[in-house]
């Protein structure tokens, strides 16, 4: 089927069968190596992009169900050529061992703090239970959420929220 | 393999006294620490006796350009360790270069250029923290030669700086990459001309930055990776994209050494974009690093090659197979545990056990069971493989650069120099990417593509299903107490399938290394002692999983210990120090061990003060002896393994419906000197939660053969709701000792720690693994 998407701010048009999962239109069709294949059943969350605005797991996406929409990967979550604030916190608290999975945990991440300011503890877990990483880095990318989220709180424009 | 020309000073003396007397002292340490082989003779020990041995020719490892942009050559497999950063910065400390201006290059596998680069036993920081302080140190002696040389003054009268060469007495300066032409064209010191920088001028080697349990300290220097990792630039195996690559997957035999009897591919041919399909041989077993054999379906992307394979139709031949073709856990497990109540090969006696049990006041026994496991990295494995005009070419993730090309070059039969191995990031290794099969399988499809690159992707259900897995295992021990509740005697028999199996005909009993792992090595202080390995065959491909066979003898002794403890009516840890006796050093030939982590004996002893030190701290830090709420507890374990020392403290609380949570974890490391603490720190963290999924999660059981779990939905991982609310790591400050392991020592006390904190929370003992919901029964 003809596939029409918006990948990271640019309109990308496919012939492809509608079944074809987003994460292999995005790595093989368009490119882009930074979402990765984990386990290809939705169980791990490596392939998370946003697809209008919610995380989805790419693997498990028909690509026809993003037809026309709008979607994020790792490599447009900053559009300003800055690291997004997660992305610096990552490197800060040194959260990637190997950094497989950490596209997926810092999408993720991205999506819970663009819906919740101040997040809890459990409220990261929770946002966080999804996503699998083997090398255990669990409690850095708790600490690294965490580093935003006191950041950002102690601005003085936010805080009226 | 180097040779070194130092061969008088250390030959006489006992290495490791000296090391002690000198400690601090940089110009002798030099020697001191360094690998030495005598001369015309193959290093026993250490890094020398390893294929390839070590290089330390400055003009390998180290490239300026005009600019000053540091290049420094990383020789060893990242998989998440952080060796890239780590040995990069050993480099690039002792060059004096600026951090701002290094960057990593990752070698290709060439073992004759590069030295060893078996990326596993956790050995690259203590075999190339040395011999990259030499390159480094040879360097920057050539960039203060060739400024002398420009200034026309003696190479005493200039003095390296920060990515400069300065001449005190007139104030000029010339920076590096001024200087690294002509210093290029300089002839490589010779290592007795080497001063090694002290530790007052180091600014990046053993010093502590980055997240300190819970406190963000200064963040210099970054990882090398870390930026390209968050923005999803770094190259990890599937990331190679070659122009023209067809991808493939692969249907392989259910069971281990089974073939493809017919095929019909009819229907896979029908897939859009399907191309082909290629039938390719196993080679039996045993099966070595080769593929299992099977179907290729090759399409033109990933997804297609997917679904071809779901429409292939194939019957399997058991036959070849043989009787693994009935092999089922349970059964397996029943018959190790019924082979563990008679005796078995004697590996370790002293003392008169038997009799030492008749006369015990008081008599412990217990089975312990830990079950197959797949090493699951978040990558699986993936492999871009070129053949083209009698040469391969190959793009992946593996930790063994050298085997993948001998199994690739032996494969299509032609030299070794005709292929080549490109190593890509590993996202993740523990053990599975030691083994270079997925690329050998890559080269099998590639064969039938002249010119044309094949990308081989495994699926997670190929990667659980055909992993090379960690043995399951049986150790059953026997213990005499007397009066008041000191042990007499200690009976262990262990019962696993070898990792040798994978090599020649099934041995049926551990191997040397394999029992070295923490078996024959266990230090307690016990009057008689007799342990035995009796028989136990493979029927799947077993392999090394990190830590290996430290894993079920950790996982046992420590258990047995705690019942030990709590049969004498002891506090577990006043206990287990009793058991350990005093600090002292154990010469691994006396417990009758050859194989030492193929370390000098002399430089690397069991070193009972260093265990009794890790228990010590972990202890005091976990606040050890306070009392806990109801279905509270702390859980106790340490464990020796790759020359370093780990306890681990638990505080863990079981709910009414056996929900265990981990309030806390306290690690107290020793690995002698610490290169990069922050990613030691790191290794310790990791380390805990994977062995959190250990105790709690982990098991691939097989039923006729076929492995029963296939994907994340049951082969469960520890997720963040499973790991500790705190971890707290206490690296033992111990510059003196030899440097030990980091990878994998953190991980053999993780799982009996916490299953004696669950026995300490619930008093319910758990004795085979995984803890599962045995919590809720």
């Amino acid at each position: 089927m003809a596939v029409s998407l918006t990948v990271n701010g640019r309109e990308r048009m496919l012939d492809i069968d509608s079944d074809t999962p987003l994460l292999w239109v995005i790595r093989d069709e368009l490119g882009l190596k930074g979402t990765k294949f984990g386990c290809g059943m939705g169980l791990c969350g490596a392939c998370t992009v946003h697809l209008n605005g919610h995380p989805v797991r790419s693997c498990s996406t028909p690509v026809e169900l993003a037809d026309g929409g709008d979607v994020t990967t790792i490599e447009g979550l900053s559009q300003d050529g800055n690291l997004h604030p997660l992305q610096k916190a990552w490197v800060e608290h040194g959260v990637p061992q190997c950094g497989y999975c950490q596209s997926g945990q810092i999408m993720s991440a991205a999506h819970l703090l663009q819906h919740n300011d101040a997040p809890s503890h459990d409220d990261i877990v929770a946002a966080l239970s999804g996503n699998l990483c083997r090398c255990g880095t669990y409690s850095r990318i708790i600490a690294a959420v965490e580093s935003v989220v006191v950041d950002d709180a102690a601005r003085p424009d936010r805080g009226e929220a | 393999m180097s040779q070194s020309d130092d061969t008088l000073l250390l030959a006489n003396v006992s290495r490791r006294g000296l090391l002690k007397g000198l400690a601090g002292a940089s110009a002798l340490l030099l020697a001191a620490r360094w690998d030495i082989g005598l001369a015309n003779e193959q290093a026993q020990f250490g890094a020398g006796a390893m294929p390839g041995g070590w290089v330390d020719n400055p003009n390998v490892f180290i490239h300026i350009d005009a600019n000053g942009l540091v290049t420094i050559v990383n020789n060893r497999a990242e998989m998440g360790q952080g060796i890239r950063t780590s040995l990069v910065m050993v480099a690039a400390d002792e060059l004096g270069a600026d951090w701002d201006r290094v960057r990593a290059e990752q070698a290709d596998g060439d073992q004759d250029k590069f030295g060893n680069q078996n990326t596993d036993g956790s050995r690259s920081m203590r075999h190339w923290y040395d011999p990259m302080r030499r390159a480094a140190a040879a360097a920057r002696l050539m960039l203060e030669q060739a400024a002398a040389n420009q200034w026309g003054v003696s190479v005493d009268q200039v003095r390296a700086d920060i990515h400069k060469v300065v001449h005190p007495a007139t104030g000029r300066e010339l920076g590096f990459g001024q200087l690294a032409e002509a210093a290029r064209e300089l002839d490589v010191p010779g290592r007795e001309g080497l001063v090694l920088k002290s530790d007052s001028e180091l600014r990046f080697i053993g010093k502590e930055s980055g997240l300190i349990n819970g406190e963000l300290k200064s963040t210099h220097p970054k990882a090398i990776d870390g930026e390209d990792i968050v923005t999803g630039k770094a190259i990890f195996g599937a990331d190679v994209d070659l122009e023209n690559t067809l991808y493939a997957v692969v249907a392989r035999p259910p069971v281990y050494g089974a073939t493809v009897k017919s095929v019909d591919d009819s229907e896979a041919l029908k897939v859009r974009g399907v191309k082909k399909t290629v039938r390719i041989d196993g080679t039996g077993q045993p099966a070595a690093f080769n593929p299992l054999g099977g179907v290729a379906v090759v399409a033109t992307n990933t997804w297609a090659a997917m679904e071809g394979r779901r429409a292939l139709k194939i019957e399997w031949d058991n036959t070849p197979a043989g009787n693994n073709a009935d092999y089922t856990s349970d059964t397996y497990r029943e018959s190790l545990e019924k082979a563990a109540q008679s005796p078995g090969k004697v590996i370790r006696q002293s003392g008169d056990v038997e009799a030492a049990l008749k006369e015990a006041n008081k008599r412990v026994s217990a089975t312990y069971y830990m079950p197959h496991m797949a090493q699951a990295p978040m990558e699986p494995p993936v492999a871009v493989v070129r053949v083209s005009g009698g040469k391969a070419e190959a793009w992946a993730p593996v930790q063994n650069p050298r085997a993948t090309r001998e199994g690739i070059a032996g494969l299509l039969e032609i030299d070794l120099e005709n292929v080549t191995v490109h190593q890509t990031l590993l996202g993740g290794g523990f053990g599975r990417k030691s083994k270079p099969d997925f690329v050998i399988e890559a080269a099998q499809v590639a064969k039938a593509f002249e010119g044309q690159p094949i990308k081989l992707q495994w699926s997670r259900e190929d990667d659980i299903q055909h992993a090379y897995f960690h043995a399951v295992s049986v150790d059953h021990l026997e213990a005499g107490l007397d009066g008041n509740g000191k042990a007499t005697s200690w009976r262990h028999r262990t019962l696993s399938p070898s990792i040798a199996s994978l090599f020649a005909p099934d041995p049926k009993h551990k191997a040397g290394f394999e029992l070295g792992m923490g078996f024959n090595t266990m230090p307690f202080s016990i009057p008689a002692i007799r342990l035995e390995n009796p028989p136990a065959p493979a029927h799947v491909r077993i392999g090394w999983f990190r830590s290996v066979y430290n894993l079920p003898h950790a996982w046992a002794i420590q258990s047995f210990a705690h019942e030990m403890a709590v049969a004498a009516g002891k506090d577990h840890r006043d206990y287990v120090l009793d058991l350990l006796g005093p600090g002292r050093e154990v010469h691994n030939l006396t417990v009758g061990d050859g194989w030492n982590y193929g370390e000098d004996p002399e430089m690397y002893p069991i070193d009972v003060g260093r265990m009794r030190r890790v228990i010590e701290r972990a202890t005091e830090e976990a606040g050890w002896g306070k009392e806990r709420a109801k279905g509270r507890g702390l859980g106790l374990a340490f464990h020796h393994s790759f020359v370093s020392y780990t306890a681990v403290v638990f505080d863990v609380e079981v709910d009414d419906g056996g929900q265990v949570t981990i309030h806390r974890a306290d690690i107290a490391f020793d690995c002698g000197p610490q290169a990069n603490p922050e990613r030691i720190r790191s290794q310790m963290e990791g380390s805990c939660v994977m062995g959190i999924g250990i105790a709690l999660q982990n098991e691939v059981t097989f039923q006729d053969g076929v492995a029963q779990q296939s994907n994340f939905d049951r082969y469960l991982l520890p997720r963040m709701p499973n790991a500790p609310k705190v971890v707290r790591v206490h690296l033992i400050d111990n510059p003196d000792d030899a440097m030990g392991g980091v990878g994998e020592p953190g991980l053999p006390p993780v799982a009996p720690a916490l299953c004696n904190a669950i026995y300490a929370a619930t008093g319910k003992r758990i004795r085979r693994l995984p803890v599962g919901d045995q919590l809720s029964a």
